[in-house]
């Protein structure tokens, strides 16, 4: 763009303005809260049994959603990339669902499926497995408001790459899985570690539909976000903001890692480089 | 035979990529797929891979149907237009790929790699990743590749298609020596005729989904089967009715003002049948060859003459000239009004 010096100093200081304003500062103030009382507002809150449960089962949880997402999540990004089906368009469509819904609105149509009085849940209920206000509707719900990160990167990426390595591949003798896991898996392998820990990062937070599937019962399916809020509302907020910076905190290191793998990946270094390469047309039939 | 491909039919969607093709391919031979873009050759390259196929027909490899063998298990080489390198392994691994697979004791597989780093000229390269490589040298590493299986046939897609001009020279002569020292039956794809004519022993030109004409280089400039085959080969111009290569034309010289009298009078005495006269419109010398653009009564005739023979003729633009095809030069008819008569 072509602008003066004076033109691009003061863009720069609106957008550094808007950003401390609507981010930083009070993001800020959560840690400046938390440490009010130095280390003792911590340690007061880490001998909570509540407080202590509810980080694990958010660790659990996000756990068990990056591995379930990382798995169907590459399955989905190959049968979308690599394969043509009827009604690949509306699975597309599908895809991007969870993000432009409210994460309540994913709850209340799981209970619907998966509750008591739901369309599947009794025969679940039956057969000794309870979903709903117990922890795997927690994770059926994270997963589900996760479910495109890893796909939306992983995509991109396989549809790039094209399918010359892969037939190479196989004409040199490789089964498909050999083919997958020596050739296609190492390519995609900086998209997915971005998507794996956006979706850590995504799952580690995750409120609305948590909210609605798990009952939110503490000591049993509060997770660590259920916590900050309730102890927030109990007037007990100095255990809130302990929680609290401890969430952002390791949202934070998501973001630092995420960064430091980005401009790793795209460093000269890389084989990234070679993709400048593909840029020539393909030709003939 | 080596390769036998009988009544293949392939198509996508409606397109019709081969029609009904059958073909033969010589063991031990280089044998260019030679047309134009779409016409199937690659097609027709990647069913006999088993990267496609086909909805009819039958493939045959070392007299082995290999139909409904799937691709791992054809025992081919086959190397992509855009070398398809495994990015994240060194080249070393990239030639061991295929060795690694099939489970290959490790001593025998790094004295197979070596081999084949050093029949390439990539020894010293064994430990670079392909992206610090050159594309001629990438193309390399494929071909090394793909031949450290020990294939049965080595199969080319368009090869040097995404290679400079100076690369793609110096590859064409390279393959063609390593052919003559490891005669493996090879197959290559390529839609410049130079490319065929100087590399291969046999060409099947193939257009719209059919062979048009198999046969030696030779065979295909000298005799060829059709108008379209001789238009592709090379440059074709139209002469009194046929065609005929630019080179190929007699050009005699006549005495100023005789254009006009020997107009009336063709075909004139001891003529050949096809010989017109006409007056030079335009010269264009290209290196040690020009190029002159003949305007007769109806018809524009393209003639290529040496340089020296153009200054013993004295042809500039003005000259009057009677033209014929030179004696037992290829000719063809003209097909029809639509086809193009200049085409150098």
């Amino acid at each position: 763009m072509d602008s003066s010096p004076w033109v691009r100093r003061t863009l720069r200081a609106v957008v550094v303005v808007y950003l401390v304003l609507l981010v930083g500062w009070p993001v800020s103030l959560v840690a400046k809260n938390a440490f009010a009382d130095g280390l003792e507002t911590f340690q007061r809150a880490f001998a909570d049994p509540s407080v202590v449960f509810a980080l694990q089962l958010t660790a659990a949880v996000a756990v068990q959603v990056v591995v379930i997402n990382t798995i169907f999540g590459v399955g989905i990004s190959m049968l979308v990339v690599r394969y043509d089906f009827p009604g690949k368009a509306l699975l597309n469509a599908l895809l991007d669902l969870p993000l432009s819904v409210s994460p309540i609105v994913v709850g209340l149509s799981l209970i619907l499926v998966y509750g008591k009085n739901g369309w599947f849940g009794g025969a679940l209920e039956d057969a000794g497995l309870q979903v709903i206000f117990a922890p795997p509707g927690i994770v059926l719900a994270t997963a589900f408001v996760c479910l495109p990160l890893v796909v939306r990167e992983v995509v991109p990426v396989l549809t790039e790459i094209g399918t010359d390595e892969e037939l190479a591949a196989t004409s040199l003798g490789a089964t498909r899985f050999q083919t997958f896991r020596r050739i296609t898996l190492p390519a995609i392998r900086w998209a997915l570690v971005y998507g794996v820990v956006l979706t850590l990062a995504r799952a580690l937070g995750e409120f609305g539909a948590v909210k609605v599937v798990s009952g939110n019962f503490e000591g049993r399916t509060q997770t660590s976000t259920l916590l900050v809020e309730q102890r927030y509302q109990d007037f007990e907020q100095g255990t809130a903001y302990a929680v609290a910076f401890l969430l952002a905190s390791v949202s934070v290191a998501c973001i630092v890692a995420v960064t430091l793998l980005r401009s790793d990946a795209h460093s000269p270094a890389r084989p990234a480089r070679a993709r400048r390469a593909r840029a020539s047309t393909k030709a003939d039939s | 035979m080596s390769i036998e491909i009988r009544n293949v039919r392939k198509t996508f969607g409606d397109f019709v990529a081969l029609d009904d093709v059958s073909v033969s391919v010589p063991t031990g031979r280089l044998t260019a797929l030679l047309g134009p873009s779409g016409g199937g050759k690659s097609t027709l390259l990647r069913v006999v891979a088993g990267l496609e196929v086909p909805d009819a027909g039958v493939v045959e490899i070392e007299g082995r149907d290999a139909t409904n063998l799937p691709a791992r298990r054809r025992n081919v080489g086959f190397v992509f237009q855009h070398y398809a390198a495994f990015k994240h392994l060194s080249v070393a691994r990239n030639v061991a790929f295929g060795l690694e697979i099939r489970r290959t004791p490790k001593a025998e597989t790094a004295a197979r790699v070596d081999e084949l780093l050093r029949l390439v000229h990539l020894e010293s390269f064994a430990h670079r990743l392909p992206s610090q490589l050159s594309g001629g040298q990438r193309q390399r590493m494929a071909l090394a590749r793909a031949l450290a299986i020990r294939p049965s046939v080595l199969l080319l897609d368009e090869p040097f298609g995404a290679l400079d001009a100076k690369v793609r020279k110096e590859l064409r002569d390279w393959l063609r020596r390593l052919h003559d020292e490891i005669p493996v039956t090879t197959v290559f794809v390529t839609h410049d005729q130079e490319e065929a004519l100087e590399v291969a022993d046999e060409i099947v030109v193939v257009n719209e989904g059919r062979i048009e004409q198999v046969g030696t280089p030779d065979d295909l400039y000298d005799r060829p089967a059709n108008d379209f085959v001789m238009g592709f080969l090379g440059p074709v111009t139209r002469l009194g009715g046929v065609l005929v290569r630019p080179h190929d034309v007699h050009v005699e010289v006549l005495a100023d003002g005789a254009a006009d009298a020997e107009r009336s009078s063709r075909p004139g005495p001891g003529a050949p049948d096809a010989a017109v006269t006409g007056v030079v419109t335009r010269t264009t010398r290209v290196g040690f060859e020009v190029r002159a653009e003949v305007t007769t009564d109806d018809e524009v005739v393209a003639v290529v003459v040496t340089r020296a023979e153009a200054r013993a003729l004295g042809l500039v633009a003005g000259t009057a000239v009677r033209l014929a095809p030179a004696e037992g030069a290829p000719t063809a008819l003209v097909p029809g009004p639509e086809a193009a008569t200049v085409a150098v």
